[in-house]
């Protein structure tokens, strides 16, 4: 069922930029709020966050994870934090990595 | 002879129906939802376009590029390592989710799904959290249920409301209730604290009010709390069901009684408590058609997300929000409850 959802009307997580709307919507914005504000910070427009043609392109460039994996290329805690600093928000996880890795 | 079209019932199974008996559903189910709620029905360029997309020749629907929601999970992962049965564990869970089937963000949680059990194994969870945080790139919450019922007797310290109210021992069943709040406050507090403290994206409380209005109490009143010792973390609520139960029947939150909400109400209470996206749930009828139930689920909808300034999510799993009472239900039932949701409801994820 997870799998129809996404076909029919998800952004498609790392596919796109669904990860990066899920966070704003965690920061209470609603949907179109959400993904204007992402769409804004990774200079895209709102119908490219769902397009995996370009996000591919745009998340590699960005070094932000895809769901290939890649020598050279960052993987999970690394792609957060440049994620982070693209949206202009902290994410725990990241605030966490430092606190541990005394950065 | 009328021309047929291919639909589902709350069942999952499928039935040949014509344009009158859709109409007449959509009609019935909008009707009846406004009635309940006491809220606006859907308009009549609403109902034609929900007919439209009940009635459409193709197996599968879809959303206009750019109209895309999120999709969040409950249970996040239970799915693949327990229900399907899959001999993986929870990071491989995870990294599935993210990398092969593309979720918007996922939960890690522990195969019992309640807050209460999850405290003598606190800090296995917080190894896994750290550990998973460290791999995936998409927001990886913290979800389990306030699950009220594990506080009484015999597993719990708390007499059993649902025992005392068959009796007529309504003071005694309320008393249990407040005392039942008590324990879960505090065990969601320290679960979800400790989760934080771990790095952990959000917080799901998922399947509130299955206990009636304290488990609601017990929720609300937690977030509360939690969002105001870690502001930024988001919090996320699923509801049970589209009214709050009054088993206790006179607990308030802010001044308002919890007992009788709908979602456009239950969001609100949210929303105050400092919730960040609020997972609204309407039952399926398992004996009525697609058409009536999700007339019924849009119209609850329409009216939360009307008032809500915060994302509305609609719980779409099995039995809920329109989608069939089924472990599997059909993928033309489903896209459908989707597209309709989000064109015509106009909620913010799924």
């Amino acid at each position: 069922m997870a799998v129809t959802h996404e076909s029919t009307a998800g952004i498609g997580g790392i596919r796109g930029a669904g990860d990066l709307v899920f966070r704003m919507e965690l920061q209470k914005m609603k949907i179109n709020e959400a993904k204007k504000y992402v769409a804004d910070k990774l200079g895209a427009k709102v119908s490219d966050l769902a397009d995996c043609a370009v996000m591919k392109d745009l998340r590699e460039d960005l070094n932000i994870g895809t769901t290939q994996s890649r020598p050279d290329a960052g993987l999970g805690i690394q792609t957060k934090f440049r994620i982070a600093d693209i949206l202009g928000i902290k994410i725990n996880s990241v605030e966490k990595f430092k606190k541990e890795a005394g950065i | 002879m009328s021309e047929k079209y291919l639909t589902r019932y709350g069942d999952n199974y499928a039935a040949w129906t014509t344009e009158a008996e859709i109409k007449q559903d959509i009609e019935d189910g909008t009707s009846d939802a406004a009635k309940r709620g006491k809220i606006p029905p859907m308009t009549d360029d609403e109902m034609k376009h929900l007919y439209e997309i009940i009635a459409s020749p193709e197996r599968i629907v879809s959303v206009e590029p750019g109209n895309e929601v999120v999709v969040s999970f409950d249970a996040g992962t239970l799915k693949l390592c327990v229900r399907n049965g899959i001999p993986m564990d929870r990071l491989q869970a995870i990294l599935t989710q993210e990398r092969a089937l593309a979720s918007d963000s996922i939960e890690l949680c522990h195969v019992d799904y309640s807050y209460k059990p999850v405290k003598p194994i606190i800090s296995e969870e917080r190894q896994a959290m750290e550990q998973a945080q460290l791999l995936a790139t998409l927001p990886l919450l913290y979800g389990a249920m306030p699950n009220l019922g594990l506080y009484t007797k015999p597993d719990g310290p708390c007499d059993n409301w649902s025992e005392l109210l068959p009796l007529g021992k309504i003071d005694e069943a309320r008393a249990a209730q407040e005392e039942a709040i008590e324990h879960a406050v505090r065990d969601i507090v320290f679960v979800a604290s400790n989760m934080i403290e771990s790095g952990a994206d959000g917080i799901n409380l998922d399947t509130v009010g299955a206990s009636g209005d304290a488990d609601v109490k017990a929720s609300l009143e937690a977030v509360r709390i939690l969002s105001e010792k870690y502001p930024g973390t988001g919090f996320e609520m699923g509801m049970a069901g589209e009214f709050n139960l009054g088993m206790h029947g006179k607990l308030e939150f802010d001044g308002e009684r919890i007992a009788g909400l709908y979602p456009h109400d239950q969001v609100k209470q949210a929303e105050a408590a400092g919730i960040g996206i609020f997972g609204m749930a309407v039952n399926t009828n398992s004996s009525k058609s697609l058409a009536w139930n999700l007339a019924r689920v849009i119209t609850f909808a329409k009216a939360a997300t009307a008032v809500s300034n915060i994302p509305v999510h609609a719980n779409v799993g099995m039995g809920v929000c329109g989608i069939p009472l089924s472990v599997i239900p059909s993928a033309d039932a489903v896209s459908r409850v989707d597209k309709a949701l989000i064109e015509i409801a106009k909620i913010d994820g799924l």
